[in-house]
């Protein structure tokens, strides 16, 4: 087991260096951060401006190879160069996994609980009205673009006379701590909201699936006989079972939403990694853009290898 | 229940000539057995006509303003309303549902083809073949694919949109070419595979012709699918104006514009987007009903048996075809 983690990682590290050098040759090459300078009123001079962009690692003039080798050897030491307004990439970075963190926490552990739970329990009433249901409406929500559910939460909201506040972090006019962690408490509510009603669908539609699955299996027809009442059986030997097909999945989607709420934060107005995702190409940000390209691909290789550690630690047959 | 399988043992019997068409017929009657699949197809049916017929019978076109309706809500001559320039919604929206239903339907087989040819070869070939390819799949999970197709796909294109829809084909085959690879790996034993390749047919011709059919069940589903997937990167991306550039339109486009306005003037958001929607839908379950058709032992086809036993129920069963849905899904929220 332990050997073949190892070797997953190592494969997985090479993939990650592979992909973030990927990202930065395509982001050097296509994205142009000379544009900032030039519609600035009054426009510098040139030389002024390709020393700037030099000072940035961003001199156009720079063969791309070059460039590259001094990115990487900066990446190797933790620096990850200046945005395109000069602030520091990494502490940017690190802001904005916070805000991430703050939106999704929440978030992502109701939608997998409850994902879950209602999967299972449309597999136990399947072909009830209520299996049929919510089976027309995942598939309406999974036809949905995030864009739409999120306008569509805030018109109901507005049509409602306003109940809920949801535009930034927290309302600026809140006065003391406690005023402003309910405002932000508040504020989270869409947001999560749009996020559940995505991941919850995705969840249960897979968990009722694999749930029919073992709901037909002779094993739990055997717990029944020796004696376990159907409640038991189900929890005990079904759900379990039905559960570690699901966990992949979970895993896989929950980590790599943390660059994947892109449109979430930004309808919202939570600057998190998913807006920073557009917002550095739009400001033609290659150092920006670069360092979420690592971090995407280092989110992969965690979900990889949690969710290897996850199977095992739920299947003993892995772990054997 | 029992009138179906009569008719299909029937169907069996007969002569050589006929079992071929008889296969056919088994598929389309299964298909319409799934009344959410017949109803999906009939409505991507009209919305196909609708979005090509309907433009030359509006009294307003795409590119007109009508000064004296700007911005107004739906009214007898713009019965989906105008936006800020006063172009005509109703316009707008089927010129957009055009281009999102082609971008759809020539994306979405586009991408299960890509898909298919990957992971035949790699599980035809195997060894080195395969390794290479299985590495650049799993290389391109890794790579932040919305962010290089946010990248990439506006310097490609260039207005174009059949480039764009090359680029969104070559992000998404990955979960179907390992399916397909799995599939061919169990094919490429058998017997007539093992011939074909004695009598020296070239191996390319043996994928085409003896390893694709075999998995054109699964190709045919995932189509469908893929073309809801594909329209749906398509919004998320002209969401953001990476996407298709003006002069074009699209659903997505549309859906973009009218999002600051949506609480104040919902026809400009909601009428796109209900088509988008609608769209993604009819897809959805056409493509449950394909899967039911080759697949008798899906749930669907269980649920019939038991429905002919005892309930009264007479709807047909849904289930979630896709798995392709996931990859997609963890960078589209």
């Amino acid at each position: 087991m332990g050997r073949f983690l190892l070797r997953r990682a190592v494969n997985y590290l090479i993939l990650v260096f592979l992909a973030a050098t990927m990202t930065y040759f395509i982001a050097g090459t296509a994205l142009e951060p000379i544009v900032n300078y030039l519609s600035k009123h009054p426009q510098p001079p040139m030389a002024t401006i390709h020393n700037l962009l030099r000072a940035q690692n961003l001199d156009p003039n720079t063969p791309i190879v070059v460039r590259y080798w001094h990115w990487l050897t900066g990446v190797l030491q933790g620096n990850f160069g200046l945005t395109y307004n000069g602030d520091s990439v990494a502490a940017e970075m690190g802001r904005r996994i916070f805000v991430s963190t703050e939106l999704l926490f929440l978030a992502t552990i109701i939608s997998a609980v409850s994902g879950v739970a209602f999967g299972a329990w449309n597999a136990l009433r399947q072909y009830r009205p209520s299996d049929k249901a919510s089976t027309v409406i995942s598939y309406a929500i999974l036809a949905t673009p995030t864009v739409v559910i999120a306008v569509t939460l805030q018109t109901f909201d507005n049509w409602m006379g306003s109940p809920i506040q949801y535009i930034d972090l927290y309302d600026p006019s809140a006065h003391g701590a406690v005023a402003i962690v309910l405002s932000n408490l508040e504020h989270l509510i869409l947001p999560t909201l749009t996020l559940w009603l995505i991941q919850v669908t995705l969840f249960s539609r897979f968990q009722r699936s694999t749930m029919l699955d073992v709901l037909q299996a002779d094993y739990l027809r055997t717990a029944r006989a020796k004696g376990l009442t159907y409640r038991q059986a189900v929890l005990r030997h079904g759900l379990r079972t039905a559960v570690i097909p699901v966990m992949p999945l979970l895993v896989y989607n929950i980590i790599l939403l943390f660059t994947g709420a892109t449109f979430t934060e930004i309808i919202f107005g939570w600057h998190g990694m998913g807006e920073w995702l557009v917002t550095s190409i739009q400001n033609n940000d290659v150092n920006a853009t670069a360092a979420i390209g690592v971090f995407t691909a280092g989110l992969v290789l965690v979900a990889g290898l949690v969710s290897d550690l996850v199977y095992a630690a739920l299947d003993p047959r892995v772990r054997a | 229940m029992t009138t179906t399988d009569a008719s299909t043992l029937s169907q069996v019997e007969e002569p050589k000539v006929r079992r071929s068409r008889g296969r056919g017929a088994l598929l389309v009657r299964r298909f319409a057995r799934n009344r959410l699949a017949l109803v999906g197809l009939g409505i991507l049916v009209l919305l196909l006509v609708g979005a090509y017929v309907l433009p030359s019978f509006l009294p307003w076109s795409y590119t007109q303003n009508d000064w004296n309706a700007l911005g107004v809500a739906p009214n007898a001559s713009h019965p989906f309303g105008t936006n800020h320039p006063g172009v005509d919604m109703l316009a707008l929206t089927m010129r957009g549902l055009q281009k999102s239903l082609v971008i759809g339907l020539v994306g979405g087989p586009l991408t299960t083809a890509v898909a298919a040819l990957v992971g035949a070869s790699a599980g035809y070939f195997g060894g080195w073949v395969d390794r290479i390819l299985m590495w650049i799949l799993e290389l391109m999970l890794v790579v932040p694919s919305f962010l290089l197709l946010a990248i990439i796909a506006p310097r490609l294109s260039h207005g174009t949109w059949l480039i764009f829809v090359v680029v969104l084909a070559a992000f998404g085959w990955m979960i179907t070419a390992r399916v397909v690879r799995s599939m061919t790996q169990t094919l490429k034993d058998r017997e007539y595979v093992l011939a074909a390749r004695y009598m020296g047919v070239n191996p390319m011709v043996i994928i085409v012709r003896h390893i694709l059919p075999n998995v054109a069940s699964i190709l045919i589903v995932d189509a469908t699918i893929q073309v809801g997937a594909i329209v749906l990167s398509e919004t998320g991306l002209s969401y953001f104006g990476f996407g298709i550039q003006p002069p074009d339109v699209s659903l997505g486009t549309l859906i973009s514009d009218g999002e600051p306005d949506a609480t104040t003037s919902p026809w400009m958001f909601f009428f796109p987007a209900g088509f988008l929607i609608l769209m993604g839908l009819c897809t959805a379950f056409i493509g449950d009903g394909l899967r039911d058709a080759f697949d008798p032992t899906a749930a669907g086809a269980k649920a019939r048996v038991k429905k002919a036993k005892g309930s009264s129920d007479q709807e047909p069963m849904v289930e979630l075809a896709s798995t392709s849905i996931v990859v997609e899904e963890g960078t589209a929220s």
